[in-house]
């Protein structure tokens, strides 16, 4: 069983590069923001993550969360494990510094999202929904609400979940049925809610919900959802916990993955009415949620790189202590640890290669996103908000897609240990699959992708980021002669991407369901390239610092040898994509649904 | 109480050690370096005396390169209240060395209590604490397991061959730090943000007056050899012969 070591030094490299750390610092609020807090932070983080989170990892998803009575025990060791983990202060890192939070960027919050995940998925998202009701909170809700929960929130002695799900309304809100009828200064709340992550649990003194139901008077559709704030337990007039408010755990669901982690059915109003507060103004509420849904799906994103690192660290080991076979073409002599077959190295570095390029990406949007958020310049934000609008579905349908890749890839490394439980590959499968589902499928982001993000500005965002990887082009061709083919390869894939983008724009108000048709081989086709132009970044300055006297020349080394391979052997695969854009709509539209 | 704790900077636990090529030391460029593992337990020892009362002020001390200053806010956002850095050209600091620098440095801060950990894990050497005793003239506790301070005394626990040793010393007194004296916090994010802001001061070996030139050369660092596959033996005659004649152990 291997134990999960945080990886720094790339997690540095990309959050400097990447995320673009010397601009972050630049940033109103940042100027403590700087490459030895980044280091001490991570490296603490690290720490956490190796020796406390990990180790329950395993155990957590063996024993799962407990349903008894409706009452929700988490995993035994997660409760002590969530009490240090808020104690350290790990849940105030992003939370606003009105309310005891630390203020950090994105550019820091993401990453450590990522050790966190590395190390124990299920775990971690109970702190991530909290930041989400943190987030929600304090953009829209009353001040009232905010002085209430938001310092509970933010120091984690609360948690938080979004209730949006119900047994007809998925990925389709409009259909939500609960109800909130208006009592004086508060509303009654009575519904069923399905999927509730960390609905229900025993870590911490109360559980702070956010709705979403409709009003008596409310319009028909998504233009007639609310949201509430509905505690688990009532708070006195002191504001501790206080009464059970009229919330039950009726059961918890049996799942692929995540086992650690409780998912919750949970009844509002049995005895005729949860207590619940409206957040902002009424009828608003899935605009709302969308606020810190997009931040939500870059995390989920960074999930997915997160689960694709540990399943590498954890082949790696195996590869590096199975002893089978000689060596190719050697037919007597030792027997070699597997790694020494190609094909084993072949699938360890396309696991190594894709997640650096997933961890670009998503450092890359984190960095938007702080740009977005706190620029001096209206200006400026908004390019980057419209950037960071762009990416926020790549990020979360490409990383996700691709840590299910990985994380098989993993198992297989394996052989058929791999497929026994004990050996712990196939957890990281299991955890994986959830996370191309949660928060809009990768049909759904793609979805988005094409349409507000790419159909109806007539591509204007995407071709000028196209127009900013041609850019590197210049470079690539100055770098010489080991870098021909990695320019090649990446000037045949922006044309892809081009040629694509170009289609879509052409097609999407025409034929919606064409457009529609080929939307997740353009989200891959996105990623992929995106993925390359960072790697190819990657390695320009990589060649560029072996220059250097005092060049960490094993981690450039190393980045120069992932990002070829990346550029030279995965990066093709966008032209293959690029095709089924421009020329595969039809034909999966040609059966009709009745010949299913 | 004033309390004066050293820290080291060494190649992190978890790191494989490799031999430079030229065989003169080992790879430290570019490798993960971390707070010595015996000297976190020595600044948790003194945090948690400041948290029950019994010392009012924690200076954290280092030595070595200005890359030290890292695992002094290691310390400091452990707890302890400022730093020292004492900033050596040479990286190869040799106990007595050392201790010397500690010694000027005690002078200057005057503490009542000194807590090092035992040894490094690096060089190995479990030198530099008994070295500054003798230098100060102070009692010592090596290889300490635990600490109860009572006025002008200290009762302390030591783990030496075959048991426990304890022991009541006089104060001022050098403590060094077993394994089982405690087990260090994790840093709080909070304590990570105020450590930046907390005195760290810099010295040089020449203002503290200590010729720190090496007295030890070192001829050649190797691997240590690979352990090579045993052998069947076909019966017990066999096997106490080759204990006696090739083992020589009986």
């Amino acid at each position: 069983m291997s134990t999960y070591n945080a990886p720094l030094k790339d997690m540095q490299f990309a959050i400097a590069e990447f995320a673009g750390l010397d601009g972050i610092t630049a940033l109103p609020g940042c100027s403590e923001v700087n490459a030895d807090l980044v280091e001490a932070v991570l490296t603490e983080a690290g720490k956490f993550a190796q020796g406390v989170l990990d180790p329950l990892n395993r155990s957590g998803d063996k024993q799962g969360a407990q349903w008894r009575d409706g009452v929700v025990t988490a995993p035994a060791g997660f409760k002590e494990a969530y009490a240090q983990f808020a104690e350290a202060g790990w849940n105030s890192l992003g939370g606003s510094v009105d309310h005891g939070g630390q203020g950090l960027p994105h550019s820091i919050a993401l990453p450590l999202q990522e050790m966190w995940n590395s190390a124990n998925m299920a775990f971690c998202l109970c702190p991530m929904l909290t930041t989400g009701v943190q987030e929600a909170l304090v953009h829209h809700g009353s001040a009232d609400l905010v002085k209430t929960y938001m310092p509970k929130l933010v120091s984690g002695e609360w948690t938080g979940t979004m209730n949006l799900t119900e047994p007809q309304a998925g990925s389709d809100l409009s259909a939500v049925r609960t109800r909130a009828v208006p009592e004086g200064d508060h509303y009654r709340i009575q519904g069923t809610k399905i999927f509730i992550t960390w609905g229900e649990h025993d870590m911490t003194g109360n559980i702070v919900h956010l709705v979403l139901a409709r009003l008596p008077d409310a319009p028909e559709g998504v233009k007639g959802i609310s949201m509430f704030v509905v505690p688990k337990f009532m708070l006195n007039a002191d504001g501790s916990p206080g009464a059970r408010n009229d919330i039950r755990c009726v059961s918890i669901e049996h799942k692929l993955g995540i086992h650690g982690s409780p998912t919750c059915v949970l009844a509002y109003g049995d005895k005729g009415g949860a207590t619940g507060y409206l957040v902002g103004e009424a009828n608003r509420g899935l605009e709302y949620m969308f606020t810190m849904m997009n931040h939500a799906r870059l995390g989920v994103g960074m999930e997915g790189v997160a689960i694709a690192e540990r399943a590498y660290q954890h082949a790696l080991e195996y590869a590096k202590t199975r002893v089978q076979g000689r060596a190719i073409g050697q037919r007597s002599g030792d027997r070699v640890t597997i790694i020494h077959h190609p094909d084993v190295r072949r699938m360890l570095l396309t696991m190594r290669a894709q997640t650096e390029a997933m961890r670009a990406l998503g450092y890359y949007a984190a960095g938007t996103l702080d740009r977005a958020k706190r620029h001096a310049d209206a200006q400026q934000r908004a390019g980057h908000q419209s950037r960071l609008d762009l990416l926020t579905p790549v990020v979360k349908g490409w990383c996700t897609e691709l840590a299910v890749e990985i994380a098989s890839l993993g198992v297989q490394v394996h052989g058929g240990m791999g497929f026994i439980e004990e050996t712990g590959a196939a957890q990281y499968l299991r955890d994986a699959r959830i996370t191309t589902i949660y928060e809009g499928t990768t049909g759904i982001q793609a979805n988005d992708l094409i349409g507000r993000k790419v159909g109806a500005e007539k591509g204007a965002t995407a071709l000028a980021l196209i127009a900013e990887m041609r850019a590197l082009d210049a470079p690539l061709l100055a770098a010489g002669e080991t870098f021909t083919a990695m320019r090649a390869s990446f000037t045949q894939a922006v044309d892809g991407l081009e040629a694509a983008t170009l289609w879509l724009v052409d097609h999407y108000r025409q034929e919606p369901e064409a457009a529609a048709a080929v939307a997740v081989p353009y989200l891959k086709l996105f990623g992929t390239v995106a993925g390359g132009w960072l790697m190819a970044r990657a390695a320009l300055i990589a060649r560029e610092r072996l220059n250097e006297t005092d060049a960490d020349r094993a981690f450039l080394e190393g980045k120069l040898a992932t990002t070829r391979f990346y550029l030279e052997h995965l990066l093709p695969q966008a032209g293959a994509l690029a095709q089924t854009v421009t020329r595969g709509a039809a034909s999966t539209l040609a059966l009709d649904v009745a010949a299913f | 109480m004033k309390v004066l704790v050293t820290v080291k900077r060494v190649i992190d636990p978890y790191v494989k050690v490799r031999v430079k090529s030229d065989g003169s030391g080992v790879e430290t460029a570019n490798v993960k370096m971390a707070m010595n593992p015996f000297c976190e337990i020595a600044i948790e020892q003194a945090v948690r005396m400041k948290e029950a009362g019994v010392v009012t002020e924690i200076v954290a001390v280092s030595i070595g390169a200005p890359q030290c200053q890292e695992t002094l806010r290691t310390a400091m956002a452990m707890g302890a209240d400022r730093g020292i850095l004492v900033e050596t050209g040479t990286t190869d600091m040799q106990p007595l060395a050392v201790a010397k620098l500690v010694k000027a440095i005690i002078d200057k801060e005057q503490p009542r209590l000194v807590i090092m950990g035992k040894q490094a894990i690096d060089d190995d050497a479990n030198q530099t604490g008994q070295m500054v005793s003798a230098l100060l003239g102070w009692p010592q506790s090596a290889f300490t397991s635990a600490i109860t301070v009572n006025g002008d005394t200290a009762d302390v626990t030591r783990e030496i061959d075959g048991g426990l040793e304890k022991l009541t010393i006089k104060l001022p007194a050098v403590i060094t730090t077993d394994l089982r004296l405690n087990e260090p916090r994790y840093v709080t994010l909070p304590n990570i943000m105020k450590a930046k802001k907390k005195p760290l001061e810099t010295l040089k070996p020449e203002t503290l007056g200590v010729d720190v030139t090496p007295r030890l050369k070192t001829l050649k660092v190797e691997e240590p050899p690979k352990r090579s596959a045993g052998v069947k033996v076909a019966d017990v005659k066999e096997l106490v012969a080759k204990l006696r004649n090739e083992a020589r152990v009986i």
